[in-house]
């Protein structure tokens, strides 16, 4: 249905715009007189007066047609005194009916009448989408054709509108961040009514099974979030280890000592390893670095998991690298000319020249990419779902198994379990968490680096 | 001749395949002032940077041909470049004060090259440099602002303190006045005539005032090659060649 009704769109405006421009010229042609626009305008501005009214239709039937239909064959149900009702499953029943009638056979009565209400009702939304869908664009066309003459400007109002086109596009990525912020706020405030924030942030419990039939005690649920908040700051900080020396010296070493062909084929090189897909620096750290970490630390007496904070951090570290280094590199870069010449005029060499005035010089900007390799690093999850393990231990030693807060969010989803109990919905409120923190760290880095342009430009 | 500090012969310089330099000869005496004069682009500029080797830096740039410092050859992959430049202080055409303190950016010098034993001989160092550069008396109580903070004349005379610091014997001053205002300018003219007693001081420059103001040797670049050297006062009153006598009268450049 939506389909056709496409086609029916495109043929509309297609033929508004033949229609707008053989109008106007007819009109001015008519008039004696030179349109005030070139005759493309005036049928953009048809062509649009037809599309947006059609498009309105479109979309309001897209998201409200199933829901308004399922609530009048609700409504109209033929409830049996006594009997106990599940919403959900009686409309996927109803539906299925609808849809498929030989799986009508056995059906009581009540849901083989809902069922043929649901078809006539969806076959009168059909035949009315179409119907208004076409008289949309004709008193679209029908307002936009008083318009043209000559003498009106359809440039300027075709500036206009295409201004608000703009705006509209612009203003999608926004609100979908907001929607996204507040569908997380609401989201963990539900959990929060039954996990209290001070156990979610301080207790160091994370056992996240509820029961799941009524009066089972087996297991009763806990969720303190400290050691899963440990264990992203361990796979963090294990990953900085490796990605900050290697990243910032590979910077210096771009920037100061590699010739201009060197630094032209080394630098997308090592950008296209920020493009490899995460999850194959996933199975790479689980295949090839967990068994080799677990070898090493048996060989130094540390009894290692097969999965451990180690490995997942080591490959999460080189898959920041880019990020450091690239950014450094250009902070470095950026450092003007006349500081190094200043330094090497004295007579100072290299060495000394990169330690004592160019890093000085450009610290903040590599705080700002270290800082914004540091978000990206918590952020990061399939790395650390294959490779570090989803036991919440509470450790400080990077061969252990640990947890992050990314992998428990995957777990937390994982399954056919509805978002009404506290397991599923701490998934919102570590996602908050999470939010909030890189939020932080990116608007700090992006204000260090931003201070420090305004140095130098 | 006795008191030559440095002498050129034949200088060439090529940027990639395009020459900017052909053949430069000359003789440049101890403890005076050497203006390089010349229209944009004259190589001017690329010459001083031969002396204390700054092309290296551009990668496309070769330099031949012979330039002596104390009879001493500096283009040659034996000369030790760092020495070199301790000898040699350079000034630039932008003040360039690293984002340090005031006194941190004269302390860099005699820190790098070891001059210095204690701190009351480094802070000693700092405070005659830029006595020397006369800057001391209006940043003495402020030595820890950063130098930046300065004014352009203030902070091109705290490049010279700097440079100063490592107790050069030779100055090259890259048009150090062009980015500053009259006052500023008048104060590092009259500074260069007094720095002249210590140091042999070449200086680049576009305007031909300052260079008859403050120079005793003046030699006119044009498109690469040195048309004209002598006394300054002949350069300006009567050149012997004619290109040199459009150029001071304004008819090119």
């Amino acid at each position: 249905m939506f389909f056709w009704s496409l086609v029916l769109i495109a043929v509309g405006i297609f033929s508004s715009f033949i229609y707008g421009r053989s109008r106007i010229k007819l009109n001015s042609k008519k008039q004696g007189t030179k349109s005030k626009s070139l005759p493309n305008y005036y049928a953009q501005y048809v062509l649009m007066w037809c599309l947006f009214p059609a498009l309105i239709v479109y979309f309001s039937w897209a998201i409200f047609q199933e829901q308004i239909i399922q609530n009048i064959v609700i409504s109209n149900f033929e409830f049996i005194e006594g009997a106990v009702y599940n919403e959900g499953l009686l409309l996927a029943e109803i539906r299925n009916v609808a849809n498929n009638p030989s799986f009508a056979d056995g059906k009581s009565i009540e849901i083989i009448n809902a069922a043929s209400h649901y078809s006539s009702l969806k076959q009168i939304s059909q035949i009315s989408f179409y119907t208004s869908i076409i008289i949309m664009m004709l008193l679209g066309a029908l307002y936009a054709s008083q318009k043209l003459k000559p003498e009106f400007h359809a440039q300027h109002t075709i500036e206009k509108y295409i201004q608000y086109i703009l705006i509209f596009c612009s203003s999608v990525a926004i609100f979908t961040t907001l929607g996204i912020v507040f569908s997380l706020i609401f989201e963990s405030l539900r959990f929060f009514a039954e996990v209290s924030i001070s156990e979610f942030l301080f207790s160091t419990e994370w056992y996240p099974f509820i029961p799941i039939r009524e009066g089972q005690t087996a297991a009763e649920g806990s969720f303190g979030a400290v050691p899963i908040f440990a264990g992203t700051f361990l796979v963090m900080v294990v990953a900085m280890c490796v990605a900050a020396p290697l990243g910032l010296l590979t910077a210096i070493y771009l920037a100061e000592y590699a010739s201009q062909r060197v630094r032209k084929t080394v630098k997308p090189l090592l950008e296209i390893l920020a493009g490899i897909p995460t999850i194959v620096y996933g199975f790479f750290a689980f295949v090839s670095v967990a068994p080799f970490v677990k070898a090493f630390g048996q060989s130094i007496g540390i009894d290692a998991s097969p999965t451990s904070a180690l490995a997942a951090g080591m490959v999460m570290g080189v898959m920041i690298i880019p990020f450091i280094s690239s950014l450094s590199d250009d902070v470095i870069n950026s450092v003007p000319q006349s500081l190094r010449e200043a330094s090497l005029g004295i007579g100072a060499n290299k060495a000394e020249t990169i330690k004592k005035v160019i890093l000085p010089a450009a610290l903040p900007g590599i705080v700002g990419a270290f800082l914004l390799a540091i978000s990206r690093a918590i952020g990061e999850t399939m790395i650390v779902v294959v490779a570090a393990g989803t036991a919440p231990n509470l450790t400080g030693n990077p061969f252990e198994n640990v947890t992050t807060v990314t992998v428990q969010i995957v777990v937390a989803l994982i399954g056919d379990q509805e978002f009404d109990n506290p397991r599923t919905l701490s998934a919102f409120a570590l996602g908050l968490v999470l939010f909030v923190i890189t939020l932080f760290l990116n608007i700090i880095a992006l204000q260090i680096v931003k201070r420090y342009r305004e140095r130098y430009e | 001749m006795s008191n030559s500090k440095i002498l050129a012969n034949g200088v060439d310089v090529y940027y990639g395949s395009k020459q900017a330099l052909f053949g430069i000869s000359m003789d440049i005496k101890e403890k005076e002032v050497t203006a390089l004069i010349g229209p944009s682009g004259c190589g001017k500029s690329t010459f001083l940077r031969c002396i204390n080797r700054m092309n290296d830096l551009i990668e496309i740039c070769k330099v031949s041909g012979s330039i002596k410092v104390d009879n001493e050859e500096i283009i040659s992959e034996k000369t030790d470049v760092v020495s070199l430049r301790s000898k040699i202080g350079m000034v630039f055409q932008k003040p360039n004060p690293f984002p340090k303190s005031i006194f941190d950016n004269v302390a860099y010098g005699p820190t790098i090259h070891g001059l210095v034993d204690s701190k009351n001989e480094l802070e000693e160092i700092v405070h005659s440099s830029l006595k020397k550069a006369g800057l001391f008396d209006e940043v003495k109580d402020r030595l820890n602002e950063p130098g930046t903070s300065l004014s352009g004349g203030q902070q091109q005379r705290l490049c010279i303190a700097r440079a100063i610091a490592v107790n050069p014997e030779i100055i090259l001053m890259d048009e150090p006045c062009s980015a500053l205002d009259p006052i500023a300018t008048a104060i590092i003219e009259e500074l260069i005539d007094e720095l002249r007693l210590n140091y042999t001081i070449i200086i680049v420059t576009h305007s031909m005032q300052q260079a008859a103001r403050v120079s005793q040797k003046t030699c006119f670049f044009h498109l690469g090659e040195l048309i004209e050297t002598g006394e300054t006062n002949k350069i300006f009153t009567n050149p012997d060649n004619t290109k040199t006598q459009d150029y001071i009268t304004g008819r090119f450049g």
